[in-house]
């Protein structure tokens, strides 16, 4: 017989060895004479299990984790093809609570199908959606959306039915899709991994857009850091385009879309919706004046759609279970699920899809199992390099887009980074200014002069010169910043510098007091 | 120097009527010779009607272009807020002294090039580096040192 086993070509598995473990599979099998089969699945995102390895039994999949090259012969050794005991043996992967107790919706082929592989796609309920769609008006395949209550997953979380309509009712030769797959947030890499671990359900999702809204033409606009997705992303259009899922009469429907991946360079501020067209263009990233909308005047002037990677990977399962399925999950206005990353100091970092309104404790500890260092969570920054940090009496908030607001901070792309009490929220309010200083685009001045001056002020407060002088120019600087700059960079840069300041005050004192009462504690 | 010109000829045949070709062709370069010569500049203006200017804005806006040759192999270090949480800055600090060498510097006998890089996307094993073009994720220094001693051997 043949057994078949999973081992994850997910840039992150890769990180921890996953290709070291495949050949030490395939090289043991062979010393062994057993036939197996290997299939490169995608990352079930349980990380800090990564290499994990699944087995295919009548059960179902049993999984172990996390795998080393060295680990392989006893694995062998000890018949783990049957799905025998190991000290690596974690039990029938869909029943790691881990997992078990999430709500997989957008994520729900991820780790489970062979990415590239259509027809795996296909016997997991791939391609519904578009063959739904393809029987709508294009109206009605935006009311879908618009009913199912889903808000960008960008950052901005603007309800995306709404910005499909403006597109829709465009009169033009030319309109575009453009997928953003910048990521540029630290903590998040929920779209690589969809790229990464199920492409086809982002082109799906792509090609429903450019039917719902008239669209022949999509781009992916992929940051260069992800030579992995770029590679998993290429393949499955490849395939898609061969089975007629792209490009002329699609399926026969005589509707056209076309779709092609372009490559960043690098620059966060591009991932800004308006600076990315402008380097899709060919041009320098600066970000745009609004008005026009990009739904209005986009791309080369055309009306374009500009989402995210996750709000367009989500559309496939819309049109496939109807607007109402998907708006069942949530609360409040933030409808649906949020795939949220876990980073940072955290012993279980990790993709969690759940319904919008689980709290940041449930995630931090029920999830996540606290620190990775084992030392008390200080302090998690939500939302990316713009997003604001939170302290522990904030750990009760829940995951919604209106009750993050009324602390004044952001969910953003779903990143949660946790640190413990070694940080130093005085370095990272400077890091926020050093960050926004290296990414500027440059063509306002409080974000590009105020982001350096920052840098300074911080350094004369932590050098003990006039803190208390400082601190309030600290304060004037981020008022600048956040009522004068064009686009979120330097308007929101003052999020985790004012949040530092205000919730972590006693970091915000000269380095020398601090080593003076480190060593009084000592 | 014939050679790099016929090798951008191609390139740029290729690019010429693509819309928004500048960054595609620039990528293509690069992957080909590494960075971007700024003798390419004078046959990339004609090819796409741009003016020497605006190309040498572009690929000095974006930090993913290079103008000068790199070494062997491009180290990058993760600088974000995730691999910062776990010890990012005292790996930072190792390397740097490992290969004596700062921030866009390369090492003497060309083997390596170091970057910062903001985010690989890999924050749930954190602290990372990039290698080329693999990740590798929970680094320690001792690992970042066995990691280096291999890809030179
Ligand atoms: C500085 C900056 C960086 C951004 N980076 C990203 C990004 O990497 N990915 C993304 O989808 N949106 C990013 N956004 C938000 C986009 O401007 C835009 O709102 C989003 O792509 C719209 O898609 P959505 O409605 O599906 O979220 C960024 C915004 C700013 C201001
Ligand atoms: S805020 Fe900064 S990044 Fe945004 S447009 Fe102004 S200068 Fe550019
Ligand atoms: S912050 Fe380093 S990989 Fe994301």
């Amino acid at each position: 017989m043949t057994y078949t086993v999973y081992i994850p070509r997910d840039s992150g598995a890769l990180a921890m060895g996953a290709e070291k473990v495949a050949n030490a599979v395939i090289q043991e099998a062979q010393n062994r004479g057993l036939a197996v089969q290997i299939v490169r699945n995608g990352s079930r995102g349980l990380y800090w299990l990564e290499t994990m390895l699944e087995v295919a039994t009548p059960l179902g999949r049993v999984a172990y984790g996390p795998v080393k090259a060295k680990d392989v012969p006893s694995l062998f050794e000890a018949d783990f093809l049957n799905a025998k005991p190991h000290a690596l043996y974690l039990g029938l992967t869909e029943e790691i609570p881990y997992l078990k107790k999430q709500q997989r919706l957008t994520f729900a082929r991820v780790g489970v199908t062979d990415p590239v592989s259509l027809n795996d796609y296909l016997a997991h309920d791939g391609y519904k959606g578009l063959h739904n769609a393809l029987k709508l008006t294009q109206a009605d395949i935006v009311k879908n959306v618009t009913d199912s209550g889903l808000r960008g997953r960008g950052g901005a979380a603007f309800p995306t039915g709404i910005k499909w309509n403006t597109v829709l009712a465009c009169q033009a030769d030319q309109k575009y899709i453009v997928c953003n797959a910048d990521e540029g947030d630290s903590g998040t890499y929920s779209d690589r991994m969809i790229m990464e671990g199920d492409p086809f359900v982002l082109i799906e999702g792509m090609t429903i857009a450019g039917l719902a809204v008239g669209a022949t033409q999509g781009y992916i606009y992929l940051r260069s850091e992800y030579p992995h997705a770029l590679v998993t992303l290429n393949q499955a259009i490849e395939a898609a385009k061969q089975a007629n899922y792209l490009g002329d009469n699609i399926l026969g429907s005589g509707k056209t879309f076309h779709l092609e991946v372009r490559r960043a360079a690098g620059a966060y501020v591009c991932g800004e919706e308006t600076s990315l067209l402008e380097s899709l263009e060919g041009k320098r990233g600066l970000v745009r004046f609004k008005p026009p909308l990009p739904a209005i005047e986009g791309l080369f002037g055309k009306p374009t759609v500009v989402n995210n990677v996750i709000s367009l990977a989500t559309i496939p399962i819309i049109l496939d279970k109807g607007a109402q399925f998907y708006a069942d999950y949530g609360m409040g206005r933030s409808r649906g699920t949020l795939p949220i990353q876990l980073a940072g100091n955290i012993k279980h970092g990790g993709l969690v899809e759940l319904a919008f309104g689980a709290t940041l404790r449930e995630l931090l500890y029920d999830y996540g199992g606290g620190s990775a260092s084992g030392r008390p969570i200080r302090a998690v920054q939500v939302g990316g390099p713009l997003g604001a940090y939170l302290p522990e009496s904030q750990f009760d908030t829940p995951l919604d887009y209106e009750e993050f607001s009324k602390i004044w901070a952001v969910l953003g792309h779903g990143g949660i980074v946790a640190f413990d009490d070694t940080v130093d929220m005085a370095k990272m309010a400077r890091y926020a200014f050093e960050f926004c200083a290296i990414e500027s685009c440059g063509k306002c001045t409080p974000c590009r002069i105020g982001s350096t001056r920052g840098v300074e002020v911080i350094d004369k407060i932590m050098a003990g010169t006039e803190p208390e002088k400082n601190i309030e120019l600290v304060r004037d600087l981020s008022d600048t910043m956040l009522n004068g700059s064009l686009c979120a960079l330097g308007g929101m840069t003052p999020y985790p510098v004012l949040s530092a300041m205000n919730h972590f005050a006693e970091d915000f004192v000269p380095n020398a007091y601090k080593l003076q009462q480190a060593k009084v504690a000592a | 120097m014939q050679d790099l010109h016929t090798k951008l000829d191609a390139l740029i045949a290729k690019h010429q009527n693509m819309p928004g070709g500048l960054l595609p062709l620039l990528h293509a370069i690069q992957d080909s010779i590494g960075y971007i010569p700024e003798t390419a500049y004078d046959d990339i203006s004609k090819a796409l009607n741009l003016s020497i200017a605006e190309i040498h804005g572009v690929v000095t806006f974006y930090h993913h272009f290079r103008t000068t040759p790199p070494g062997r192999h491009v180290l990058q270090i993760c600088r974000a807020e995730s691999c910062q949480a776990m010890g990012s800055e005292a790996l930072e600090a190792h390397v740097k002294q490992h290969l004596h060498i700062d921030y866009h510097q390369t090492t003497l006998d060309q083997a390596f090039t170091l970057e910062p890089v903001y985010c690989l996307g890999n924050c749930a094993l954190s602290p990372n580096v990039m290698l080329d073009e693999e990740v590798h994720g929970r680094m320690t220094a001792a690992e970042l040192d066995a990691l280096v001693a291999e890809t030179v051997a």
